[in-house]
């Protein structure tokens, strides 16, 4: 199981929670098992084809997943996976 | 007992000295590797001139100041003073801290004007900067050098909100000398909660006249241009050309990705924030060779629905306090030349868990904005949607 923090423009989806453990053998498959148990907070954060949408990153560690492996980036028990999207207050 | 012209002669037999010439072929004509030049010499001779490169400390100061200035005790140093006899003495002080490279320079700075050599004027100060900016000048990493360089420098706040307020307080109260303003809104009763800048007698005034009075009545050093404006593709370039570096504390995402393409065609730096609720970002932009771009970090702005919605905004108003500073000291770091600034680097703050993050941003190789050459960017005009998110 790993970490997923949820930013907190998407926590609607997750009641509130600011963090989920949830099990997946890489990145895109944790994106799938969150989705399955938070309906409605995948296409968040990808679109249709299933490709991170590209005014949301997400970091495993402190790596952003586009500089590794995308979405086939591997997952350990543990790690702590962070969903970051753009964000534009500043009033 | 000893006159001081015996103690003078003693002095000057145990030290070393260096000519005016060999002092500017070592520290002026190459500058790898190169001594400390230290000027010893009080505030009123430093006044009237100093060789380029010096570090002015008072000889009263000197033993006090010089380890923050030259903690390794085998560096090279180079004293001067206006004649050579103070800089004979303090190079013997030094040699009895343990300093093993110490060098006077003779003639002082007299036989260097003498002899024709380049010298500089330092930025005279009043007596009231110089109280105001105490606490800056004795920090080593500042001193009235680079008090000078904030005086000198030029800052776009983009936006007089809940980012802008905060940063614009500490950029002004630090003497950075010329704040220019953007925003086109007046001030709000619902502002009050977070804008620190506004007050309950500026209600329905612009918010960059607000700001002005604000600023100017905590540093009359500072000139701030109110800027009673949006930006868009027709005036960013002309309002951006005259400032150094931007602190961007907009509120919507049109104008921060034409900022982020503008302030790249320009090559000027962007300290960039944003807020939503409990949650804040702030990286450094520096449209450098190097770090990435708003762009590298997220391509494209969300769609209108994507946004979280109007009914969904609000903020802790303590949140854009903490963020708004850290853009402060962002800016400050990259006037002063001092530091690590956050580029490359995005700090996230929860403000619920009181946690900061840090991830790693790259640059990407083939973002379509900044691996262009700055003359091939075009600039966007996003249509405006609401976007509080």
């Amino acid at each position: 199981m790993a970490t997923v923090r949820i930013p907190t423009p998407l926590r609607k989806y997750t009641e509130g929670k600011e963090e989920v453990d949830i099990a997946g053998a890489n990145v895109g498959q944790l994106l799938d098992n969150l989705d399955a148990k938070h309906g409605g907070i995948g296409e968040r954060i990808r679109d249709p084809k299933g490709a991170v949408r590209r005014f949301v990153n997400i970091f495993v560690g402190d790596e952003d997943i586009r500089f590794l492996d995308g979405l086939e980036t591997p997952v350990k028990d543990g790690d702590e996976v962070s969903i970051i999207p753009a964000i534009a207050g500043g009033l | 007992m000893a006159t001081f012209n015996e103690v003078l002669s003693r002095v000057k037999a145990d030290i070393r000295e260096l000519s005016v010439d060999e002092t500017k072929a070592r520290v002026l004509d190459n500058r790898s590797d190169s001594p400390v030049l230290v000027d010893v010499r009080e505030r009123d001779e430093y006044e009237q001139g100093f060789i380029p490169h010096a570090e002015w400390i008072p000889r009263g100061f000197l033993e006090l100041k010089i380890e923050d200035l030259v903690a390794d005790r085998s560096r090279e140093v180079v004293i001067y003073c206006a004649g050579g006899v103070r800089s004979a003495l303090a190079a013997r002080s030094l040699v009895e801290m343990g300093y093993e490279r110490v060098y006077s320079m003779a003639g002082g700075f007299r036989a260097w004007k003498n002899a024709g050599h380049a010298f500089e004027r330092p930025r005279v100060m009043s007596a009231e900067q110089i109280k105001r900016y105490s606490r800056h000048i004795m920090l080593p990493e500042v001193g009235e050098v680079g008090q000078g360089k904030l005086l000198d420098a030029k800052v776009l706040c983009l936006g007089a909100g809940g980012l802008g307020s905060p940063s614009a307080l500490y950029l002004a109260a630090a003497g950075v000398g010329t704040i220019g303003i953007v925003d086109d809104d007046v001030v709000d009763e619902s502002n009050l909660q977070r804008q620190v800048l506004h007050n309950i007698e500026r209600l329905g005034m612009p918010k960059v006249e607000s700001a002005r009075k604000t600023l100017q009545a905590l540093n009359p050093d500072v000139n701030v241009i109110p800027i009673e404006d949006r930006l868009d593709s027709s005036n960013i370039m002309d309002i951006l050309a005259n400032y150094d570096l931007v602190v961007d504390g907009a509120d919507n995402f049109p104008t921060r990705y034409l900022l982020n393409d503008a302030a790249l065609k320009l090559k000027k730096p962007v300290v960039h924030a944003s807020i939503f609720r409990f949650e804040g970002q702030v990286t450094t932009f520096m449209a450098d060779d190097e770090g990435p771009c708003y762009r590298c970090l997220y391509p494209d702005p969300p769609p209108p629905g994507m946004a979280p919605s109007c009914q969904e905004a609000g903020v802790l108003g303590v949140l854009p306090g903490m963020i708004g500073t850290l853009q402060a000291n962002e800016a400050l770091k990259i006037i002063l030349g001092v530091g690590k600034t956050l580029s490359g680097r995005l700090l996230v703050l929860d403000a619920l868990g009181t946690k900061f993050r840090t991830m790693k941003l790259r640059r990407d190789p083939d973002c379509r904005v900044c691996s262009k050459q700055p003359e091939d960017i075009e600039l966007i005009d996003y249509e405006a949607f609401c976007s509080i998110g």
